[in-house]
């Protein structure tokens, strides 16, 4: 076969950070295109026999300019590029750019919206730590484990496609507000989906917490300690593993997390297996914490009443002009945010979902820059893959949990 | 009465002469570029923050100094959030890299060196990270123009 003259003279993306003569041994390249990457990253790796001594990570294959493309529109047009950033727990990603949003213009959502934000919130979240634990369960060859785990996140995400119309990407968040209430008959198959929860999810404790095989390829790979983590930036789950109780809907409450009573799991050791447990305990967490905001939901509105973000009801659009040159003002020109900056974090499930937005008054952003969790955790990857087996990268790259479209924006 | 947390580590900064001002529920200080180092050296061993949570930068064009550089940091058990604001010069856009304070820096700084041009002294590491070797210019950068292509892979005729 003749490849096409062009391609002869294509650059190599990527320049290692060493030679195998440097490294002295051999260097095997993974991915980006490989199952265990989950599509988008590139480990260099040095190895010394079976032994990983250097690891070089890139990441940036799913680069789409995420940060240039919001300063050319709206406030309101951003929601659907948030969604995309973790595209397995979107909810999280909109209500902490609202938030942020929201601060900046000095509006206070209403009880409804905060309680309903925080409720899908915590649902998310258990979408997002089943998504992880069956991904790092399959690829170390418990297929059972994870066919359990993704019945119940499809589940889920076909309830959520009730409320928000789309399994993935919802774009239900509003400035102010939500995009609808919730549908009738919503929360009665909320309450079944968590009884099923409770069911599959100790069949994969009792599956997998004292497997033998399971054990032998988490514990004690991939350590690391509360010190270190710090010094790399983790947050979430993997620095909650190391077993620091750090977490932000705990330390700086936000949303309705204040009025909620919950558990802290961490973990002893900071290796897979302490991230697979904690990842465990806290989608239990999250069940209690539904079940008692379920309890807290009281009829109301569900956004605030305030012209500057919330779009006019439709039939007032159609029969008054104040409502009509209100909403196409909202469409056209956007929400007028007060010139300032501000910066939001959420803990969203991976970490410490950050926005950080400059406005110079007007309709659009003038700059936007998120802290993506998993970006800055794919900056001390390496620390958790020197030292370790070649075929260790697959188990503990599953434990951390990258999600391109937020890593690489 | 407990005090906030943001008031008190405050006034702990202001006796450490660091002047900060409190903004929507985080700390702000502003500081030459020059000073940076010394000054987080002295904010993590002296006042906890132990987390280096994102660096970025923001371009002013028409603005002399024309660049701000944007630090946030987080004292993880006071729970307290400070962002650190610097400004450099469109010429010479130089500031010292943290890397010797925190290994999160190493990531987020090639982030930002790349996307925004601002060089970090003393970063071992600054190859490209989101983009790719060669790429030429800082799409960040107000005067890069959005729909500027430059494809690695030759467009298909």
């Amino acid at each position: 076969m003749s490849r096409p003259p062009e391609h002869d003279d294509l650059p190599n993306p990527v320049r290692p950070a060493f030679t195998p003569d440097e490294a002295g041994g051999m260097v095997v390249n993974i991915g980006p295109s490989h199952p265990a990457t989950h599509g988008t990253l590139q480990i260099i790796a040095a190895l010394d026999g079976e032994r990983v001594t250097r690891a070089d990570v890139h990441c940036g294959y799913l680069h789409r300019g995420f940060e240039k493309e919001c300063e050319d529109h709206t406030w309101n047009n951003l929601i659907p590029y948030v969604d995309r950033l973790n595209y397995c727990s979107g909810l999280i990603n909109d209500f902490a750019y609202c938030d942020a949003v929201e601060t900046l213009m000095g509006v206070e959502i209403t009880r409804r919206c905060r309680v309903l934000r925080t409720l899908l919130a915590e649902y998310s979240r258990i979408a997002d730590h089943m998504t992880c634990i069956a991904a790092s369960l399959m690829e170390i060859g418990a297929m059972t484990g994870f066919l359990y785990l993704m019945t119940i996140r499809d589940y889920i995400y076909e309830h959520l496609a009730d409320l928000t119309g789309a399994r993935v990407t919802y774009t239900y968040g509003r400035i102010g507000g939500l995009a609808r209430d919730l549908p009738e008959g919503w929360l009665t198959r909320l309450d079944e989906i968590l009884v099923q929860y409770e069911d599959f999810i100790g069949r994969v404790h009792a599956l997998m917490d004292r497997n033998r095989i399971f054990i032998d390829r988490t514990r004690d790979v991939g350590v690391l300690t509360t010190d270190e983590a710090l010094n790399w930036g983790f947050t979430g789950p993997m620095l909650r593993s190391t077993g620091a109780p750090r977490d932000l809907r705990r330390d700086t409450p936000y949303l309705a997390y204040g009025d909620l009573d919950f558990e802290v799991p961490v973990g002893i050791k900071g290796d897979n297996y302490d991230r697979y447990y904690v990842r465990m305990r806290e989608m239990d967490e999250s069940v209690y914490m539904i079940r008692q905001l379920v309890e807290m939901l009281e009829p109301g509105p569900i956004s605030v009443d305030d012209k500057r973000c919330t779009l006019p009801e439709k039939h007032l659009v159609y029969s008054e002009i104040e409502s009509l040159i209100n909403h196409f003002k909202l469409i056209m020109e956007g929400p007028q945010v007060p010139a300032g900056e501000v910066y939001r974090a959420h803990e969203a499930a991976n970490g410490e979902l950050g926005f950080y937005l400059v406005s110079t008054g007007g309709g659009r952003p003038y700059r936007m820059h998120v802290r993506g969790p998993s970006f800055i955790h794919m900056g001390g990857l390496h620390r958790l893959l020197e030292g370790y087996q070649l075929a260790d990268i697959v188990a503990t790259f599953g434990s951390v949990n990258m999600i391109g479209g937020e890593c690489d924006r | 009465m407990d005090r906030p947390p943001l008031t008190v580590l405050r006034e702990r900064l202001a006796a450490d002469g660091l002047e900060a001002t409190e903004s929507l529920g985080l700390l702000v200080m502003e500081l030459p570029a020059p000073e940076l180092l010394a000054t987080v050296e002295g904010l993590k061993s002296r006042h906890g923050f132990d987390l280096f949570l994102d660096v970025t930068a923001v371009d002013w064009p028409e603005r002399q100094p024309r660049f701000d550089v944007v630090y946030h940091f987080y004292a993880s058990r006071e729970h307290v959030r400070l962002r650190l604001k610097t400004t450099v010069p469109g010429d010479d856009p130089t500031v010292d890299s943290l890397t010797p304070l925190y290994g999160s820096a190493h990531f987020m700084e090639r982030e930002c060196h790349e996307l925004l041009g601002i060089a970090f002294r003393g970063n071992p590491d600054l190859r490209p990270i989101l983009l790719y070797e060669g790429f030429t210019g800082h799409p960040l950068r107000k005067d890069y123009a959005k729909n500027h292509t430059q494809p690695l892979v030759r467009y298909r005729r």
